[in-house]
């Protein structure tokens, strides 16, 4: 099939950005990540600068791909991360935009690849469970009842992408942080530190300049995972406790 | 004291003060509109003017009514600040907006507000501001009542027969409608209370209420405005 992208286009993260249009063959069995590999190619063939894109795994597990599909992140498949889109969902003739993640805190880095390092700090505040070394423990010595447990493997889902954010109108990167909060906090290993987690994880959101949720829910409709905005309203109600409840 | 300014200034506590102070501003509506019913009683505007009357010189309810004025302003001046540090943490748009995710409310909410902040100066500056602070509302005895009481009653009965004023309520009352559609379930959620069983209830007392509670204020205007016009 013959398609026309446009594609965002920007040196660094300062720069100005602008579209390019280019015209690609591609076959519908090629991800979407291939296809772009298949412009790159030629690119290069062309000694043309390629297009930087982030990815990794290549199969929907690692959260390194985001793009923004026709105004889509990760584009038109529910519950599929970019990478694991395929030219199926296109046809021969269609004009394709891809432009980065947008939102204050993921600024570009070049190109279509965004700095979600915002992320990794979001993490460093709280994203964890202390474990003492040693050995293994054994994993069933703790009973964890199955809702509870399939509860927060749900949100264990979360694979960090980002494309909440990018979904939010207002930049913001509760949904993220509630599937954090709510999958360390929902079972044992991870309830001794809950509190402290919640505080300080919202408090490194805020800090990274992150918007406030309005409960649009369109980051439930584009996460990749689909997690649930339900989350948000867990980790609201989580806060308030920590916040009100205690010392 | 640390803690309650860190909570307050946190993204979650900002929305709690919008949820609390919208979910007040909620019941308010419904005793304002039990209270203005009365000036469907077919009885000269005693009993609307009597209660006028109450509402402005009791002690209890001025005091309550400070509240109020505060409630209003706080959710107002929180609302346009939030929507305006979520649009700065937006920062650019995409170029393709074809797709449309969420309510056209639930993105509009400050555009709504401000909408709403223009009517009810409007409102206040006509009834609330002209039996309070001026003597252009005339005064009325009725049989039984030992005190003289503000005609409010013939005031609004005279502003609702231009048409434009009841453009300007109907307008104003259809974007508290649309505000409260997304509102008031959009509230609960920022209270953490989301619930499999429960939220469908509350989505379903928010739409009642966002349609029907309006309809009973759009009810005067309209009432005294065709009342007037066919002389009856
Ligand atoms: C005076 C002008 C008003 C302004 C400027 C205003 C502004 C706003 C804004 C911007 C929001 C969205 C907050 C967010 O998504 O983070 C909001 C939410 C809300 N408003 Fe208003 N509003 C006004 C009047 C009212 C009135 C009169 C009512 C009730 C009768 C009301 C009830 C609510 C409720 C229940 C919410 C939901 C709170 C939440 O999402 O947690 N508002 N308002
Ligand atoms: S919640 Fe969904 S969209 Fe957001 S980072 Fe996690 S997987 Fe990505
Ligand atoms: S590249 Fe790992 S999820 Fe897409």
């Amino acid at each position: 099939m013959k398609l026309t992208l446009k594609v965002w286009r920007q040196k660094n993260a300062n720069a100005k950005g602008h579209f390019e249009s280019h015209a690609v063959e591609a076959d519908e069995h090629m991800s979407f990540l291939e296809m772009l590999d298949v412009l790159n190619e030629t690119l290069i063939s062309q000694r043309k600068e390629p297009v930087v894109f982030d990815h990794d795994c290549r199969e929907g597990i690692c959260g390194s791909c985001g793009l923004v599909i026709n105004g889509r992140p990760h584009g038109p498949q529910a519950g599929t991360t970019a990478c694991q889109l395929h030219m199926r969902s296109y046809k021969d003739g269609d004009t394709i935009t891809i432009e980065p993640f947008r939102a204050t805190s993921f600024p570009v880095i070049k190109d279509l690849a965004v700095d979600r390092s915002s992320f990794d700090k979001i993490i460093q505040s709280g994203g964890y469970i202390s474990v003492n070394t040693g050995q293994a423990p054994d994993g069933n010595a703790i009973a964890i009842e199955k809702e509870q447990a399939s509860d927060a493997f749900d949100s264990a889902a979360c694979i960090g992408c980002g494309a909440c954010v990018a979904a939010c109108p207002n930049g913001s990167a509760m949904l993220f942080t509630s599937a954090k909060v709510n999958h360390l906090g929902k079972i044992p290993q991870g309830e001794v530190e809950h509190k402290h987690r919640v505080k300080n994880m919202i408090k490194q959101m805020d800090k990274e300049g992150f918007g406030k949720c309005s409960n649009v829910g369109a980051c439930e409709v584009e996460c990749p995972k689909e997690i649930s905005i339900s989350n948000i309203a867990n980790m609201n109600r989580y806060y308030l406790a920590s916040v009100f409840g205690g010392q | 004291m640390a803690w309650l300014i860190e909570f307050l200034t946190s993204s979650i506590g900002k929305k709690l003060v919008m949820a609390l102070t919208g979910l007040f501003l909620v019941l308010f509506l419904v005793v304002h509109l039990i209270g203005n019913l009365q000036l469907f009683y077919g009885d000269g505007g005693q009993a609307f003017n009597v209660y006028a009357h109450f509402m402005t010189t009791n002690p209890l309810v001025k005091f309550l009514s400070i509240g109020l004025y505060a409630g209003i302003l706080l959710h107002a001046i929180q609302g346009v600040l939030i929507a305006w540090q979520n649009k700065k943490a937006k920062g650019s748009n995409y170029a393709v907006t074809t797709y449309k995710n969420g309510t056209w409310m639930s993105k509009n909410m400050a555009l709504l507000g401000i909408l709403i902040f223009g009517f009810l100066c409007i409102h206040m500056g006509d009834f609330w501001y002209s039996m309070k602070f001026t003597d252009t509302v005339p005064m009325i005895t009725y049989e039984g009542v030992d005190y003289q009481v503000k005609d409010l009653y013939g005031k609004v009965y005279l502003a609702f027969t231009k048409w434009w004023i009841v453009v300007i309520y109907l307008i104003g009352l259809i974007a508290i409608s649309l505000h409260l559609i997304h509102g008031f379930t959009s509230s609960f959620a920022s209270l953490g209370l989301v619930h499999k069983k429960y939220t469908p209830i509350i989505k379903m007392i928010g739409w009642s209420y966002s349609i029907l509670i309006p309809l009973g204020f759009a009810a005067i205007p309209l009432f005294v405005f065709f009342k007037n016009l066919w002389n009856y």
